[in-house]
């Protein structure tokens, strides 16, 4: 039971850290970026890269991957939504041009990387793990959790309390408004696809490293999971996120000791579709006021 | 008409080459996933088919007649395998198809062939039932997992003495829920009790709730029918939650990339397997030194792929030197006692492949037959 917990929280967390960085731009400035996977995923090659093929130590491969992933963020928004912006139907036109470059991007890594699953080498990071309980406990998990929370605190810091935050926010409101009020809209856009596709490269690194899994696919594997702890989290809602995010990962850890794995996704995905009957803004989200 | 005319002109060819030694050509169709979920397998395949036909071309066994093979990708996916499939038939007008890689390709695969009267040798696929069910021109090299199994887990029971035993295995794949069938069988047949049976999908990669699951009933011995891919997840996961039961995986585990990517979590797991590597007939030692000196370290994918091309070399020796779709097909009967890398190789009557069967275990990081 108590090892489940922690199975849960840790699959939450995976779940989470995907998800947060996600909403910056989902659930806050209202893009949906379909190429956040992708990202996620040559990120994770990348670190793979540094470790496996120049042996730099993890902590150094660590940030220089999440700064990769910002850079590939910048060039998401400039290729995929920059020259649609200010058009009627931005955001759709957005959407569908971010599959493509996701596409391309994932067709890129399938090039360089071969089709075959690849992992980190062995001792990577310390295999030490810790009794909590009964439970047991790697150091990475440790980690993996405390970094979904700290991100969390950040983020939400970040978007209630800061300038750019603030800038952000007002972008969101009326990028025309933001615009009379000197707001330089372009460049908080690619701000916020900045920290939005590093925290997803963050999440790519340690998704591969949590479960020795690095492949071209990895990515399609928690897409539809973060985006739908987005909705359930509510919209914009960073704690919404995280919380959504370990609430899923129980759920689905739970389902599968109980029901068997057949049953995971419908579970996940009935108990989404009840909380938006009940709850249409989510669990932490606010009620839409940006309806005019 | 056309059929017929061929047949002439094979005819003719045999007597001009009794004449002038005029070589023919006999081509067959590899079709391998040489990407895809399954591309660990395929380029191991791809090695052992195109040394084959280089050897039987030198030797000269087929005399006056060259073997060509045309290798090609599925994809891992029915959709690619089935197109492979008819451009082999309709295109390149192949004598026999070798593969498709997976047992799920190949029940959407084989259809085609088997409706077009072109003769298949499967040399991958283990589900025990809808292979070679598909028709008569379906024929296996690879021992079905019901094959292997049931004597790798009698001979696991021997050196473990266990009491009772846990299953997890995959249960959206054809080839990883037969594989479960088979070991849930013979479990049962040694008279073994199930504690605890869990599941998981294809695209899992978090294996922790199913092997928490399974360690809270605490069985003396896990057995695991899972592809490569997740294989070596499962194992390593296992071993992070401190569990370390004995393991016995499926055909799905007797790859080196799994004990590549399970690394140390990898030492001391079981594997049934239907080539004995370290087996010192004389013909498994030249294959493994020949595809060595191509630098590739052979597995059981590659010496089965390789004992395909041997089939249907022999197969077209037994029919007379005829290399026609039908005349390959009638040769296969007459195989007996094949000289191959995985033994003495013959086809059953239900047209599945048999020959001796063995089981090893992870040791320092390879495979080791267990005496």
């Amino acid at each position: 039971m108590g090892q489940q917990i922690v199975n849960g929280l840790f699959l939450g967390s995976i779940y989470a850290l995907f998800a947060l960085g996600y909403t910056l731009v989902f659930g806050v400035l209202d893009i949906l970026n379909l190429a956040h996977q992708a990202v996620f995923m040559l990120c994770a090659y990348v670190a793979l890269l540094l470790v496996g093929s120049l042996h730099l130590h993890m902590f150094a491969a660590f940030p220089l991957a999440v700064l990769a992933g910002g850079l590939l963020g910048v060039v998401v928004d400039r290729v995929a939504f920059k020259p649609l912006r200010g058009r009627s139907d931005s955001n759709i036109s957005g959407l569908i041009s971010s599959i493509a470059l996701a596409t391309i991007l994932e067709a890129a890594g399938l090039q360089l990387f071969g089709p075959d699953v690849e992992r980190f080498p062995l001792g990577t990071v310390p295999d030490r793990s810790v009794q909590i309980g009964g439970a047991i406990v790697s150091e990475l998990q440790v980690v993996i959790i405390a970094i979904a929370l700290v991100v969390m605190g950040a983020l939400t810091f970040l978007v209630q309390r800061t300038r750019l935050g603030r800038r952000i926010r007002a972008v969101a409101e009326s990028p025309l408004a933001a615009r009379i009020l000197g707001v330089n809209v372009d460049r908080v856009i690619a701000a916020a696809f900045f920290l939005s596709s590093a925290l997803g490269a963050a999440a790519g690194v340690l998704f591969g490293l949590a479960f020795n899994n690095v492949a071209p696919d990895m990515g399609r594997a928690v897409e539809l999971k973060g985006l739908a702890v987005i909705i359930l989290g509510g919209m914009g809602s960073m704690p919404g996120a995280a919380v959504a995010g370990f609430a899923l990962g129980l759920l689905e850890v739970f389902t599968v000791a109980k029901l068997g794995s057949s049953y995971r996704d419908a579970i996940a995905f009935g108990v989404l579709f009840l909380v938006l009957v009940l709850r249409p803004h989510g669990l932490f989200g606010k009620a839409a006021l940006r309806e005019a | 008409m056309r059929f017929a005319g061929r047949l002439t002109l094979v005819a003719t060819s045999l007597l001009f080459a009794a004449l002038q030694a005029r070589a023919e050509t006999v081509k067959i169709g590899a079709a391998f996933s040489i990407t895809g979920n399954a591309a660990v397998y395929g380029a191991q395949q791809k090695a052992g088919v195109l040394l084959a036909v280089e050897e039987v071309n030198k030797s000269g066994k087929l005399k006056g007649i060259t073997l060509e093979v045309i290798v090609e990708d599925d994809a891992t996916s029915k959709e690619q395998g089935i197109a492979v499939f008819q451009r082999f038939i309709n295109r390149d007008k192949v004598s026999a198809i070798i593969g498709p890689t997976l047992s799920t390709t190949a029940t959407a695969a084989d259809p085609i062939a088997q409706q077009s009267r072109a003769p298949v040798v499967a040399v991958s696929n283990t589900a025990p039932k809808g292979i070679t069910d598909i028709g008569d021109y379906i024929w296996r090299v690879s021992l079905t997992e019901a094959q292997v199994i049931p004597s790798a887990l009698q001979n696991a029971r021997a050196k473990l003495g266990f009491k009772n035993a846990a299953l997890l295995y995959g249960n959206d794949d054809v080839f990883t829920k037969a594989g479960f069938d088979v070991m849930k069988a013979a479990l049962e047949k040694e008279g073994i009790p199930i504690v605890e049976i869990q599941t998981f999908a294809t695209k899992d990669r978090d294996f922790n709730a199913q092997l928490t699951a399974l360690k809270g009933k605490n069985p003396d011995f896990l057995m695991v029918s899972a592809l490569a891919e997740q294989a070596a997840g499962i194992v390593t996961q296992a071993r992070q939650l401190g569990w370390n039961v004995p393991i016995m995986g499926g055909n799905g585990f007797n790859s080196p990339a799994f004990i590549k990517n399970a690394g140390q979590a990898a030492e001391g797991v079981y594997v049934g397997t239907s080539w004995n590597k370290a087996s010192p007939d004389p013909v498994n030692q030249a294959f493994i030194a020949a595809m060595k000196a191509k630098g590739n370290d052979p597995d059981q994918f590659c010496a089965q792929a390789y004992t395909g091309v041997l089939v249907i070399a022999e197969a077209i020796r037994e029919a007379g030197m005829k290399g026609g779709r039908d005349d390959v097909k009638a040769g296969f009967a007459k195989v007996k006692d094949l000289p191959t890398p995985l033994g003495k190789f013959s086809f059953l009557p239900n047209r599945d492949g048999n020959h001796a069967a063995a089981i090893q275990v992870v040791k320092g990081g390879r495979f080791e037959i267990v005496q």
